[in-house]
């Protein structure tokens, strides 16, 4: 009884292991079949030969490239600022007791729930006079301002599991707030730093709906738009789309090991975020 | 008593100052990028403002909200959104609690397992539109002729297309994509749940059933509950899967609020009709969220 | 180091009920000082106020003669040990002792002069190298001691320093923090609600309850005349039996219960027939002696070098201390005797009488 429990437990955990990565497996597997058994070995599980071509293609001859490094700025920018943002905010939410705390803790919250894409048109107009439409600085703004609330949160969180004990000790042995903020809790947090910068970039790297908006040239496109525009003028070449989707999926994956051991206080923490 | 001296003025506005001088930053941000837009957006719901058109941009009273109540696509998207929401949600809790629960139980490679289950979380959301795309394209993908196989499809053709399946495709796209959130969430919740409690309980004759019924599900109902009511909101407001896998079509039958309002300002350039499409979902979305804080203090005020 | 002068202290956080209420305390130069009473009797809170982490609501503070009010804590010129120990984690031991010294931009030979001379008064030369991860509770405990020392600071403030050790642990660090005091004399306030710890470190003890201080004075003025009957159930172990009764002034005696008579042999300015509470310590109730009360035995705890008998003496819990072994054979019950010049009296508000 005990026996045949389980082996259903197990066979339950491959079942969701197989459909989780399933969709990534086929992607892999059609960047890598030429074109010539694409059609014709369509379902196959594995194509009886295999070629990088596909990717030869995509990282020479196509803008992808220049769409993968737009991408990289944009989510790295806006995962520093937002970190650097959200550690001042998040540590003030923290350590003080003050007036305000509260309606700053639900103005962070509400963000949360909010649809962004009703900000999407007016976005727009207000950013298109400064000319930061169609620009990677305007993008790393707006995504700044969004990540901003759940990194706060995330920060907060990390701030709220180092003692209060450890800076109190250090203003008495003679170090100024700021100070010990700088050097006992800051390299205490660096892990915690590490992950929330992974969220936020995981966060911009996947974002799309403002890009779309916001990007009008292919030089400013980031990889999402190029690769839409790329579906939509190309939709033939699928070896070459799910090449460039891979390559779209590695920084995605890389971080998500960075991030993986906070994957819980993270998703907790903000409960709201995808 | 004798009262403290009076500190001097400078002094005690910079303790005030403080907490502020370190959120300051912050709050700028999201009250620049955040706020005054959305004051903006209210605005324009009753303006008319067409990119494309240099002339607009006067006062129109209500008349986007009076062809908004004409607007049959509109309607459309509210029940479109309405089944989009609903199934996703359900079926995201279902299979993310059932996982959950299978992670609960130790074994051995329990972490790879955890973290390959957990991979599609990190997978940004327009390549998981593409991807499932792909793979309900019959030149391509293998489902159409799987579900062809076992019969639950007349012939292996693309149901991104069958206006009556359509937006099933988004929906599983959306299941796989976010059942990480909801397994994660429930399992930080599963582990809280005092083990002695289930010892107690085997002691006192449990069967495992008994147990998850008794323990385990009270125990998870608040998480469940919050999770939930935010997840809902979340999930209306999401429009990568479908404006990636459809766009919408075929004919609208998998136009979504949230959809229709990027449509409107990204495809059509009228910012003042998609601000007031906004400005509905924005009230839908509150009427929503007061609705289930109602029947909460019900719920808390009969227990009491 | 210096004199503490703590004039008409209160704090209070708003809308609540005051944590300390109008405390006066003047801390001589060199006077180790324990602050006790059970959680919650503020006085951690009057630590913090000293060290300047809690913002003071009324009064004065002055250390050196110099009122700090509205200096920050790193302007005080003072160290403290917290319970937790709050080593920096990221730091070494030595990076940890000397932190303090090297924010004050101490030259590097005179830190590393101080940090050899602590850490070999502290028995820690071979744990310099160390992560405080690395180290067991009772060296970490010196390496907090250590980062106050390295200071030479005008005072030292101790908030509970030994309640995560264990027993045999604690009673070693309180012997050496008072060892300690003695080489260094510097002025010293240390938090504890561990009334051994009081008795054993203290120049003098001020105990605190409700924050209100209810006594200060020598560990064994405490013990011989605590002042109220706060005081007296809170210094000693077991704790001070009490015993109601009403002052017969004509017999010069106290009347308990069922017509007994506890003579007194003082003279008492109350009126007849006023409330009393009787105290006695078990240690001084006698056992089997003429002309006593019987009491039933409840239980006998042995503890090694003695006997703790608890009785049941005219319906109240009572206690008695003996180191001889026949009580340790169970009885119904023993005559128990209170002498005369042991008694503790107080009146209806739990004040000591004369």
């Amino acid at each position: 009884m005990r026996a045949i429990g389980t082996l259903a437990h197990r066979l339950a955990i491959l079942a969701y292991i197989a459909f989780a990565l399933f969709p990534l497996f086929w992607l892999v597997k059609v960047s890598v079949t030429p074109n010539d058994l694409l059609y014709s070995e369509g379902i196959r599980l594995w194509p009886s030969r295999t070629t990088f071509e596909h990717f030869r293609f995509v990282l020479a001859h196509s803008d992808f490239p220049l769409f993968f490094r737009n991408s990289l700025i944009v989510s790295l920018a806006t995962a520093f600022v937002a970190t650097a943002l959200a550690g001042f905010a998040g540590y003030a939410l923290s350590r003080f007791a003050f007036r305000g705390k509260l309606t700053v803790s639900g103005l962070l919250l509400v963000t949360q729930m909010f649809p962004l894409v009703m900000l999407v048109a007016p976005i727009f107009k207000l950013l298109s006079p400064l000319g930061l439409t169609n620009s990677l600085t305007g993008l790393v703004v707006v995504y700044v301002a969004f990540n901003v609330p759940f990194a706060c949160f995330l920060m907060q969180s990390f701030f709220d599991g180092i003692p209060r004990d450890l800076e109190e000790a250090a203003m008495i042995d003679g170090a100024s707030r700021f100070g010990a903020f700088r050097q006992i809790i800051l390299p205490l947090t660096l892990p915690g730093i590490a992950a929330t910068v992974g969220f936020v970039f995981t966060a911009a790297w996947s974002e799309m709906i403002f890009a779309l908006m916001l990007i009008s040239s292919n030089e400013k496109a980031t990889f999402p738009v190029g690769l839409l525009s790329f579906v939509s003028k190309f939709s033939v070449d699928f070896g070459q789309m799910m090449a460039a989707g891979v390559l779209a999926l590695i920084p995605a994956c890389l971080f998500f090991l960075l991030i993986q051991r906070y994957l819980v206080q993270g998703l907790t923490a903000g409960a709201v975020k995808g | 008593m004798t009262p403290a001296p009076r500190r001097p003025f400078l002094q005690r506005l910079g303790d005030r100052a403080e907490p502020w001088l370190y959120s300051a930053p912050a709050l700028i941000v999201i009250a620049a990028v955040m706020l005054v837009p959305l004051v903006v957006g209210i605005s324009y719901a009753f303006r008319d403002v067409q990119i494309l058109n240099p002339f607009s941009g006067g006062f129109v009273g209500l008349d986007h909200f009076r062809a908004l109540a004409g607007d049959k696509a509109f309607r459309v998207a509210l029940v479109n959104t309405f089944w989009w929401t609903v199934l996703t949600v359900l079926i995201q809790l279902l299979f993310g609690l059932v996982l959950a629960l299978l992670l609960d139980t130790p074994f051995r490679g329990r972490g790879i397992a955890q973290a390959l289950v957990f991979l599609p979380w990190a997978v940004p959301t327009f390549l998981t539109g593409l991807n499932w795309a792909w793979l309900f394209n019959p030149t391509i993908g293998p489902l159409p002729h799987w579900l062809h196989a076992l019969g639950l499809l007349a012939e292996p053709s693309n149901i991104l297309s069958d206006p009556n399946l359509a937006l099933w495709g988004p929906i599983t796209a959306a299941v796989w994509w976010g059942i990480p959130f909801f397994a994660i969430t429930l399992l930080a919740a599963l582990q809280s749940i005092p083990s002695d409690l289930y010892e107690a309980a085997a002691i006192d004759g449990a069967n495992p059933f008994q147990r998850f019924w008794s323990i385990t599900l009270p125990f998870l109902a608040p998480v469940i509950a919050i999770t939930v009511l935010l997840r809902t909101v979340w999930v209306a407001n999401f429009t990568d899967l479908i404006i990636v896998m459809t766009g919408g079509g075929p004919a609208d039958r998998t136009q979504t609020v949230a959809s229709y309002i990027f449509t409107q300002a990204f495809k059509r350039l009228d910012f003042g009709y998609a601000s007031a499409i906004s400005l509905v979902l924005l009230f839908l979305l509150l009427a929503y969220a007061l609705l289930i804080l109602l029947l909460r203090q019900r719920l808390i005020d009969r227990d009491k | 180091m210096a004199t503490i002068d703590i004039r008409a202290v209160s704090k209070a956080y708003g809308g609540h009920a005051p944590v300390l209420t109008d405390i006066d305390l003047s801390i001589r130069d060199g006077e180790f000082i324990v602050l006790v009473g059970p959680s919650g009797c503020g006085k951690s809170t009057l630590l913090r106020m000293i060290a300047g982490l809690e913002a003071i609501s009324a009064g004065t503070i002055a250390i050196g003669g110099r009122v700090v009010n509205d200096l920050a804590p790193k302007a005080r010129d003072i160290a403290m040990v917290f319970q937790s120990y709050a080593l920096y984690p990221h730091m070494t031991v030595a990076e940890n002792m000397t932190y303090s010294l090297r924010l004050k931009k101490t030259p590097k030979a005179t830190v590393a002069e101080k940090l050899e001379a602590a850490s070999r008064k502290l028995g820690l030369d071979a744990f310099l190298a160390r992560k405080p991860k690395a180290l067991s509770g009772g060296q970490r405990q010196r390496v907090a001691m250590g980062r106050a020392i390295v200071r030479a600071p005008k005072a030292f403030l101790f908030d509970e320093p030994l309640s995560n050790l264990d027993a045999r642990l604690r009673e070693q660090m309180r012997a050496e923090i008072r060892k300690l005091h003695a080489g260094l004399g510097a002025t010293s306030i240390y938090v504890t609600h561990d009334q051994v710890e009081a008795m054993t470190l203290a120049d003098r003890i001020v105990a605190m309850h409700g924050g209100i201080i209810q006594q200060v004075g020598s560990p064994l003025d405490l013990y011989d005349r605590p002042a109220n009957l706060f005081v007296a159930g809170f210094i000693g172990s077991p704790g001070m039996n009490f015993l109601p009764g009403r002052w017969d002034a004509g017999a010069r005696a106290v009347r308990l219960k069922a017509d007994s008579v506890l003579p007194v042999e003082r003279a008492i300015d109350l009126p007849d027939g006023s409330a009393i509470t009787v105290g006695v310590r078990p240690e001084h109730v006698g056992l089997g002696g003429e002309g006593g009360l019987a009491a039933a035995v409840e239980l006998v705890e042995p503890t090694g070098h003695g006997i703790i008998l608890h009785l049941r003496l005219q319906d109240q819990p009572f206690k008695a201390l003996t180191t001889d072994r026949r009580y340790l054979t169970p009885q119904e019950s023993v005559t128990v005797t209170m002498p005369a010049d042991r008694l503790h009296l107080f009146d209806g508000n739990g004040d000591r009488i004369a």
